[in-house]
């Protein structure tokens, strides 16, 4: 359409890149931002794009939630060692002790205190959960980069070898890993990394291949760009925006597997504080001393939660320039 | 005199939260039959004006204030049932993309009895289907059943614009609006269009507003041309007495920026360009790009004086302007340099295949130095696959030579020399899709250069300012300000990113370059302001160029010889003047018949 610059919620219209859009022959409008005096004043530094979309997915209510969440954890995750009241090794109550001024949430199987436990028991599920998504995207990019913008016959090889890895559940992938090697940290890692891979591969494909039809791949083509170079400095910029969000969706994901490999005892090992270990081990008393299982449930489910509300957030935002700058 | 039927009043429309105004002060009014070209260049808000017929706005414009009466009824109090009725039934739109606006999940038939039968046309299944086979008898397309059970993206765009404009005709209404509905057609289709928009108006007395930002696409077309700029009409006029005697100084300006058939002339562009909503100047929107422009101007806003009975303007000085004589653009006094010399690059022979087909056959051409050739065809000629074959982008099998310097060509650029790769540059006809979103135009720019020229753009070392030096200089070649470097490609308009790809290829410093279709995406003003710059380069620095186009109007401007192509074979080449004036092949005979331009109208009066 002739005139497309509307602001959404008064915030200039984002950069997404312009498809064709309906103005074939007429020129799309440049952005608010552009100044169009004679002597422009130097325009303020432009957002990047996945800026952009970081702020205009706040506007949406469930990511605001999502934040809210997935921060309370944060907070809980990075300073609850500093605040809790015992080690989480010390012996201070009987066994499934109900709650007492001693332990305000009561004792655990052994008769630690819960509460510290707790505070101290997030930062194995976070942390290697982040890391592993941050290798599991790594790992999933480059090689979805490669297939989309190498010759037909590599990617064909390398997504047929992908779709190998995704025929085993991610969980199933794991435990096979875990059990054969051994309950090793870095393995854990890897392997949950190694699991979420293919996905992400496959997302970055299909964003590679819409953006490798551009004209500006050609033209760098046509000056002898190296291929490597052209992936990664000029294809990967323009697919930040669904990387974002796959990334907080493979964070979710990470957190729940890793979790769950502690609860399944192929994780954290005793006596190490973690929630996923603290379910297992105070299952039995669960009708006795319900908060020493509960807690840790709830944690991991607020972040799980909070992480998957921001990113669908981060998804709806991106549809949304999508849309308005009529990039499909 | 014919029946008014559309009285459109001090239309205002404006951004909703912001209340600033997109359109302002808006008066015309439609006859009963007659055809009104809208003209303007992007940013000028007749597309805006133009839907505000069907009381429709887009997201986050609204209309704020004047009146729309069709028939006694005021449109912009209408509630939503009886809108709905009205629109496709009274007053109905052809959009400028065909490909967008018919849903591409459902078969054609069913999109045009959905129409029908939404107005309740016709009594029975069978009037309807009736009408059907009429609609797309007067669209010149088949009418059976096989043709009708197709999805859209079984036609071309050509036949998907005319079932468009089937579905917009269906219920027979008394007004139809088309916004660009040509734009994205080659000359030969764009004629077939207009045609049929033709007979279908006369036919059936329905009155057309039709938008664009060519004048010489409603030259033949239109009975009256209502000239916007900045959001108000400027000029209005019937078509004769608009192209004889404009008398606001931007309609002359639209006016040289035509290219024309007959006689060799020179492009001129308007500088600068129209201002954004929120961005207008005080006074008259023109004044700072215009040469009448003085002191009055900028301080108020002229209002409309009547020069005759149908004809209003919105000019301080239009009698002053009116009294100028020449229209068309200048004569250009250049003659064609006969330089006689060796081809620069070669062709001889060659065919090329996409995939297994084959789609040039035997092609020889010659590019000179300092030489350009232009080559011509509609779509689907092979003309842009000759061109990215010189450029090394055909992905697929070429047979035949192609020389440069008496050297043998390898087909892709990555597996040409460095000197070679850079002598020949490729500007790419889409400026929206050239440039890389992500990078700021010094980022681009800076690409050729550390290609070619070793400068690394990341280190701090002595040949920054080497670079730097190298980066004004592509700028100044192409008009373009330093201020520029730091933005991204959407901070820029379609011309100036343009301009930025031309700058990327000269900067590599090409005696070649080859230029695919690079002004088809651009208003009339911002293609002449190219050309021109073209010629300039051609000129200055000595290019041997290809201008690869589908509109004969425009070699002229630029090119002493001509190829043109049909169906992946050249049918005629020679000298332009030649080949336009005296043309031999019956493909460029009918090229030429269907090339809109001002002087046909003129030859007609």
């Amino acid at each position: 359409m002739s005139d497309n610059l509307i602001p959404v919620n008064g915030a200039p219209v984002s950069d997404l890149d312009l498809g064709p859009d309906a103005g074939l022959g007429e020129p799309l409008e440049p952005r608010l931002g552009h100044d169009l005096g004679s002597a422009p004043a130097r325009t303020k530094r432009r957002r990047r794009e996945w800026v952009q979309l970081l702020i205009d997915a706040v506007h949406y209510r469930r990511t605001q939630i999502g934040l809210v969440l997935f921060c309370f954890i944060l907070v809980v995750v990075l300073f609850g060692p500093y605040v809790a009241p015992h080690s989480p090794y010390q012996f201070v109550v009987r066994p499934f002790a109900h709650p007492s001024s001693t332990a305000l949430l009561g004792g655990d199987s052994l008769g630690r205190d819960v509460l510290s436990r707790v505070l101290y028991g997030g930062r194995s599920v976070l942390g290697l959960a982040i890391l592993a998504t941050v290798i599991g995207l790594g790992l999933g990019v480059s090689l979805g980069l490669l297939a989309g913008y190498a010759r037909p016959a590599i990617d064909d090889v390398v997504m047929r070898l992908l779709d190998v890895l995704l025929a085993f559940p991610q969980i199933v992938f794991v435990l096979l890993m875990v059990s054969v090697l051994g309950p090793r940290l870095w393995l854990i890692v890897l392997t949950v990394g190694l699991s979420h891979a293919p996905r992400v591969a496959r997302v970055t494909r299909g964003a590679t291949l819409e953006i490798k039809e551009r004209d500006f791949i050609k033209a760098a083509e046509s000056l002898g760009v190296s291929r490597i170079k052209i992936a990664f400095a000029e294809i990967l910029p323009n697919i930040s925006s669904p990387l974002l969000v796959e990334f907080g969706l493979r964070l979710t994901y990470s957190v729940g597997l890793i979790a769950g490999l502690s609860f399944l005892g192929f994780g954290m090992q005793p006596p190490t504080a973690d929630w996923g270990l603290m379910i297992n081990e105070n299952a039995l008393g669960i009708s006795i001393q319900p908060y020493s299982v509960f807690i840790p449930v709830a944690l991991i489910a607020i972040l799980t939660i909070g992480v998957n509300l921001a990113t669908d957030g981060l998804s709806r935002a991106m549809i949304g320039i999508e849309r308005d700058t009529g990039a499909s | 005199m014919s029946r008014i039927i559309l009285t459109v009043k001090d239309l205002e429309i404006a951004l909703d939260p912001s209340g600033v105004e997109i359109d302002h002060e808006v008066n015309f009014e439609l006859v009963e039959g007659e055809v009104l070209g809208l003209v303007g260049e992007s940013a000028s808000g007749k597309t805006t004006a133009a839907t505000s017929l069907l009381n429709f706005q887009r997201r986050g414009a609204a209309i704020s204030g004047g009146s729309i009466t069709i028939d006694d009824r005021d449109l912009l109090t209408l509630g939503a049932t009886q809108l709905r009725q009205l629109r496709g039934g009274v007053i109905s739109y052809v959009p400028q993309d065909p490909g967008s606006a018919l849903n591409p999940a459902l078969r054609i038939g069913l999109q045009l009895r959905e129409i029908l039968e939404v107005h309740g046309f016709g009594s029975s299944h069978a009037e309807r289907e009736a009408r059907i086979v009429e609609m797309m008898d007067e669209v010149v397309l088949p009418s059976t059943k096989e043709f009708l059970r197709r999805y859209p993206h079984q036609l071309s765009g050509g036949q998907q614009q005319r079932v468009a404009l089937a579905m917009a005709f269906a219920c027979r209404p008394k007004i139809i609006v088309l916004d660009e509905p040509t734009t994205g057609l080659d000359v030969t289709t764009q004629a077939h269009v207009l045609d049929t928009i033709r007979d279908l108006t006369r036919a059936h007395k329905a009155a057309a507003v039709y938008v664009t930002h060519d004048l010489a696409v409603v030259a033949e077309l239109a009975d009256r041309i209502a000239v916007m700029y900045a959001g108000r009409l400027v000029e209005i006029g019937p078509s004769n007495e608009l192209f004889d005697g404009a008398s606001h100084p931007y309609t002359r300006r639209l006016l040289h920026a035509i290219p024309v058939l007959t006689g060799r002339r020179t492009l001129e562009g308007i500088p600068g360009f129209a201002p954004r909503p929120g961005r207008r100047p005080p006074g008259c929107s023109f004044a700072p790009r215009c040469a009448y422009a003085v002191e009055q101007c900028s301080a108020a806003m002229p209002p409309e004086v009547v020069v005759s009975e149908m004809h209003r303007v919105r000019c301080w000085r239009h009698e002053e302007v009116r009294a100028q004589a020449p229209v068309l653009a200048k004569e250009d006094s250049g003659k064609p340099e006969s330089s006689g010399k060796d081809g620069l690059v070669t062709v001889r022979g060659l065919t090329a295949w996409y995939g297994s087909k084959e789609i040039l056959h035997d092609i020889d051409i010659t590019l000179r130095p300092h030489e350009c050739l232009a080559l011509v065809g509609e779509s689907g000629s092979g003309k842009t696959t000759l061109a990215r074959c010189l450029a090394g982008l055909h992905p697929f099998k070429i047979q035949g030579d192609i020389e440069f310097r008496d050297k043998p060509l390898p087909r892709l650029a990555r597996s040409r020399p460095r000197a070679v790769r850079g002598a020949i540059q490729y500007v790419f006809q889409n400026p929206y899709s050239s440039l890389n979103p992500r990078k700021t135009i010094a980022q681009i720019l800076s690409q050729p250069l550390e290609m070619f020229f070793e400068f690394n753009t990341f280190e701090y070392s002595s040949n920054r300012e080497e670079r730097e030096k190298r980066l004004q200089k592509v700028l100044e070649l192409v008009s373009l300000d330093e201020t520029l470097l730091g933005r991204y490609p959407d901070q820029l308009s379609g011309g100036e990113r343009q301009r930025v790809a031309i700058a990327r290829a000269l900067a590599a410093d090409p005696t070649v370059l080859v230029c695919d279709e690079i002004t088809s995406w651009l208003d009339v003003s911002v293609q002449a302001s190219i050309v021109e710059l073209l010629v300039r380069l051609q000129r200055e620095i000595g290019l041997c160029m290809l201008f690869v186009t589908h509109n004969l109007a425009l070699i002229r401007s630029i090119a002493y010889d001509v190829a043109v192509m049909s169906e992946g074979r050249i049918v005629e080449y020679g000298p332009t003047d030649d080949v336009l004036a005296n043309p031999q092949a019956e493909y460029t005979k009918k090229l030429l018949a269907d090339t809109p331009t001002i002087e046909s109208r003129a030859l007609r009066a």
